[in-house]
């Protein structure tokens, strides 16, 4: 069964037809060409797939498309605008945060919902105080950051890209 | 002795050439390589352990509209050679484990060629399968070599009087779980087969090697390599997995063949990677060690009990390293395999040294206890002043400083004392040594041209995220002096010269040399002022090479333990390595190599374990959701230092190869900072809560 949806996808309006079993990633991936997020698990395991779905970080595997009618999309290629890389995106670049590079878009897109979530001063498994704001520590960040595997273990390099993101110094 | 490079771009940490496409997501792995029409595949798999295809109904599937074709045993092309059973896929009815290939279906999309592939009816005889590892299976046997051709057991001396007649013996069995590689990006191929083009068959896929790729793809299907490109820019993780090419790559290349001038993807399922892509075996690792009163080894012994499949043979080489990483007089070394109805184990990171690390390193420790000399101090005592195998001198071999280095780093001297609590944490650290070949492979070409003003490099070389897209060019500029910004490198086409895979950490070694030879040949060729199209090729085996010398990187690491007394929580804040790795090309790559294999040893150590079970003959938890692999969140501060060491004997840029040797010894490390917190010895890995809670009462 098909079904006409239009999503806004990095900023480009787009309408287009596709299957209900179709998931938000495989439309993006095999009928927009937008290869940016990553399918390594396909079952919500792995976080290679992390967009930014309406704002909020989402794991595009586990959306069906048709389920998204209207939906803004944004991709880690969608953060780097007119040429300039995201903060995030820049900060993974300076700390060395990725090797193969696969898992990276995912991470990204995980960060930059991160950063964001902090600043909601939404707490955490990791945050001491779950009424005073949170700080990007390293344990918050680590915490915030583990439904995104990366096989290469960049991990120790990934956790100070946020925060330097984030505007902390590690 | 090698004449080594001036190092100029050479030692800095620059920024990943290919890093801006990857953080933006816009570096094209195989499966999503911009094609025409794209027709999708799924594989159907055997759902018996062993046994035999009787009846296959395809005709559900074929009626589904958009389906291109259903292939089997029964109608899939005859392959030109079945001689790797492994890659013969869709050749036979006859099943050898869980799993394996049955068929394929190629749809106009991903949905319908998986609503497909389920609805292919296949019944079985089923036969009766073995697929339990145990220590005494009654079909052990000795493989003729281990990987890739080493002997597969040593003698020297006499063990068994040494075990008799020593101060202090330790003699204990240790085991390493089945792990599964799983890189990020799954085994993925997209293949066109075009016969009216001039290569007619066209091969994006993820592998560690586009030559070598190559290479089996015309031996299985009776292709020339003029008729075969196989394209690879990028590689979402390997990790040795996608060293050798599996059955994934042939059944997306059969499935292409049936649909020609129709181009093909086939990604395999993270669930399929655990039955097709490749393993660790499981290793069972008996070991003997006799000490006299000052700690020096008078014997070292390590029989080894591994698994292999039915259909193809894998020796996982364990017991090497314990060949050759300390003095002893008295020395065995053993490999025996069990054929199993399971999947083809294969090259997982540190093939041999990876798990060969642990049962000894541990095994070192137990000693260091029973003769109450530090374990630190009790490596060092043991070191060998030429390669106790093989009698050549070292070309290099500095564990001893990273040892004591580490030690330093890590404030190993004011260690606490066994079964330190602090608060409701038992706290321990433990040490252990770290090791892994300096290899070179026979086989590499580079290209050096000049062309509009740049100088271009070519060879078919894989950048697996190791950082060969950044770190060849360093070299190049070295060996041509010229800046690095001037020197434009194109890797991963089999249009390129011929490149070595990567794996063995002999990547950057072999590759080097290669652009290192054609580099001075152009300048002696054309001077320091060429013209433009001037070329020159060069190829590794004009390249110096020392085989007079035992060439080897060692290291040191050092863990922190944190385990709850009241839950066995087992925490790692701290693990720092120090290596002695000759020279490093770039030390932000490096650094990443480096804490991304330690950190794959912590998971080894903590974490990781594919459950075998034996009554269905699979890995029972084959998800990233049941196969724990190391989180952010499980990483404490992991640091990786290394020597800055010389060595003129290896190679023309002194480098050693860091891609395996950051994994080996780490787990050994964590389990005996486990040891010292809580007292408990736990000898087969993982270390879990539940082996260790028993013991904290």
């Amino acid at each position: 069964m098909d079904a006409e949806i239009s999503l806004t996808v990095d900023g480009v309006a787009r309408r287009l037809t596709v299957d209900t079993r179709t998931t938000l990633l495989d439309t993006l991936r095999e009928r927009l060409g937008n290869c940016s997020p990553k399918k390594g698990c396909d079952h919500g395991q792995c976080g290679a797939c992390t967009v930014l779905l309406d704002g909020e970080r989402a794991l595009s595997c586990l959306a069906l498309a048709v389920a998204h009618d209207g939906a803004e999309i944004t991709t880690a290629d969608g953060l780097a605008r007119g040429g300039e890389l995201h903060p995030v995106q820049q900060a993974f670049l300076d700390r060395d945060a990725f090797q193969c590079g696969y898992c990276t878009p995912g991470q990204i897109c995980s960060a930059v919902g991160v950063l964001a979530e902090v600043d909601r001063g939404w707490p955490s498994h990791a945050s001491p105080d779950l009424v005073a704001d949170p700080e990007l520590s390293h344990d918050e960040v680590a915490e915030r950051m583990s439904g995104n595997l990366c096989r290469c273990a960049a991990y120790v390099n990934i956790v100070p890209a946020v925060q330097q993101a984030g505007g902390v110094q590690a | 002795m090698t004449e080594l490079l001036e190092p100029r771009a050479i030692g800095r940490g620059l920024v990943r050439r290919d890093g801006e496409a990857k953080v933006r997501g816009t570096a094209t792995y195989a499966y999503e390589t911009p094609v025409e029409r794209p027709a999708y595949a799924f594989p159907v798999q055997a759902t018996v352990a062993r046994g035999r295809v009787t009846a296959v109904d395809t005709s559900a599937a074929e009626a589904l509209d958009g389906v291109l074709a259903v292939l089997t045993h029964e109608n899939a092309e005859r392959l030109a050679s079945t001689d790797d059973q492994e890659l013969a896929v869709l050749q036979s009815a006859e099943v050898a484990f869980r799993g394996q290939l049955v068929g394929v279906v190629v749809a106009g999309t991903s949905e319908l060629a998986r609503q497909a592939a389920d609805l292919v009816r296949v019944e079985y005889a089923v036969e009766e399968h073995d697929s339990e590892l145990v220590v005494d299976h009654p079909a052990l046997y000795k493989p003729e070599k281990v990987n890739p051709s080493f002997e597969t057991d040593t003698a020297e001396g006499d063990v068994a009087a040494a075990m008799a007649t020593a101060h202090a013996t330790v003699e204990q069995t240790y085991s390493t779980a089945m792990y599964h590689n799983n890189p990020l990006e799954p085994h993925a191929t997209t293949a066109l087969w075009d016969p009216s083009a001039e290569v007619p068959l066209t091969v994006w896929d993820s592998t560690q090697g586009v030559h070598p790729d190559r290479a089996a793809v015309c031996e299985v299907f009776g292709l020339g390599q003029e008729q075969v490109r196989v394209i690879c820019p990028y590689v979402g993780g390997g990790f040795g997995s996608k060293g050798t090419p599996h059955a994934n790559v042939m059944l997306a290349v059969l499935a292409a063949r049936a649909v020609p001038g129709r181009p093909v993807k086939l990604a395999l399922t993270r669930q399929q990677m655990f039955f097709l892509a490749g393993y660790r075996t499981p290793t069972i690792q008996r070991m003997q060690l006799a000490a006299d009163r000052t700690g020096r080894l008078q014997a070292i012994a390590i029989d080894v009990v591994e698994q292999t499949s039915r259909i193809k043979e894998f020796a996982e080489q364990t017991g090497v390293p314990t060949r050759m990483m300390y003095a002893s007089p008295s020395r065995r070394t053993t490999h025996r395999l069990a054929p199993l109805d399971v999947p083809v184990p294969s090259w997982m990171r540190a093939p041999g040294e990876c798990p060969g690390m642990f049962g000894p390193e541990v095994a070192l420790d137990e000693l260091a206890e029973a003769l109450g000399i530090d374990p630190v101090e009790l490596r060092i005592r043991n070191e060998p002043a030429v390669d106790p195998e093989t009698g050549k001198p070292w070309s290099s071999r500095h564990l001893v400083e990273c040892l004591r280095e580490g030690a330093e780093r890590f404030g190993w001297a004011d260690r606490p004392p066994a079964r330190h609590r602090e608060g409701d944490w038992f706290v321990g650290t433990g040490v252990a040594s770290s090791v892994y070949p300096t290899m070179r492979m026979a086989t590499s070409e580079a290209v050096v041209r000049f062309e509009n003003g740049r100088y271009v490099v070519e060879i078919g070389a894989a950048d697996l995220g190791t950082g060969a897209w950044t770190v060849l060019p360093q070299i190049a500029a070295d060996a041509l002096d010229v800046p690095v910004d001037d020197v434009e490198v194109r890797i991963g086409d089999t249009r390129l010269p011929e490149a070595s895979v990567a794996g063995g950490s002999s990547g950057t070694n072999t590759w080097g040399s290669a652009i290192t030879v054609a580099a001075r040949e152009f300048r002696a060729k054309f001077g320091r002022d060429p013209g433009d199209g001037d070329e020159v090729s060069g190829s590794v085996d004009q390249a110096a090479m020392d085989d007079t010398r035992a060439a080897y990187a060692f290291g040191a690491q050092f863990a922190e333990v944190r385990v709850n007394a009241d839950t066995g929580e087992l925490r790692v804040p701290r693990l720092y390595g120090v290596f002695a790795a000759g020279r490093i090309i770039n030390p932000r790559t490096a650094r990443s190599q480096l804490i991304g294999g330690m950190t794959m040893g912590l998971s080894m150590a903590l974490h990781e374990n594919s459950v075998w079970d034996p009554r269905i003959g699979q890995v029972a938890n084959h998800d990233l959701a049941e196969y724990h692999v190391t989180v952010n969140a499980d990483v404490g501060d992991v640091q990786a230092h290394w020597l800055d060491e010389h060595d003129p004997y290896v190679n023309a840029m002194g480098s050693k190869g860091i891609g395996e040797i950051g994994i080996t010894g780490t787990a050994a490390a964590v389990v005996n900072a486990v040891h010292r917190a809580t007292g408990v010895r736990v000898r087969d890995l993982p270390v879990t809560l539940d082996k260790v809670l028993p013991g904290l009462s």
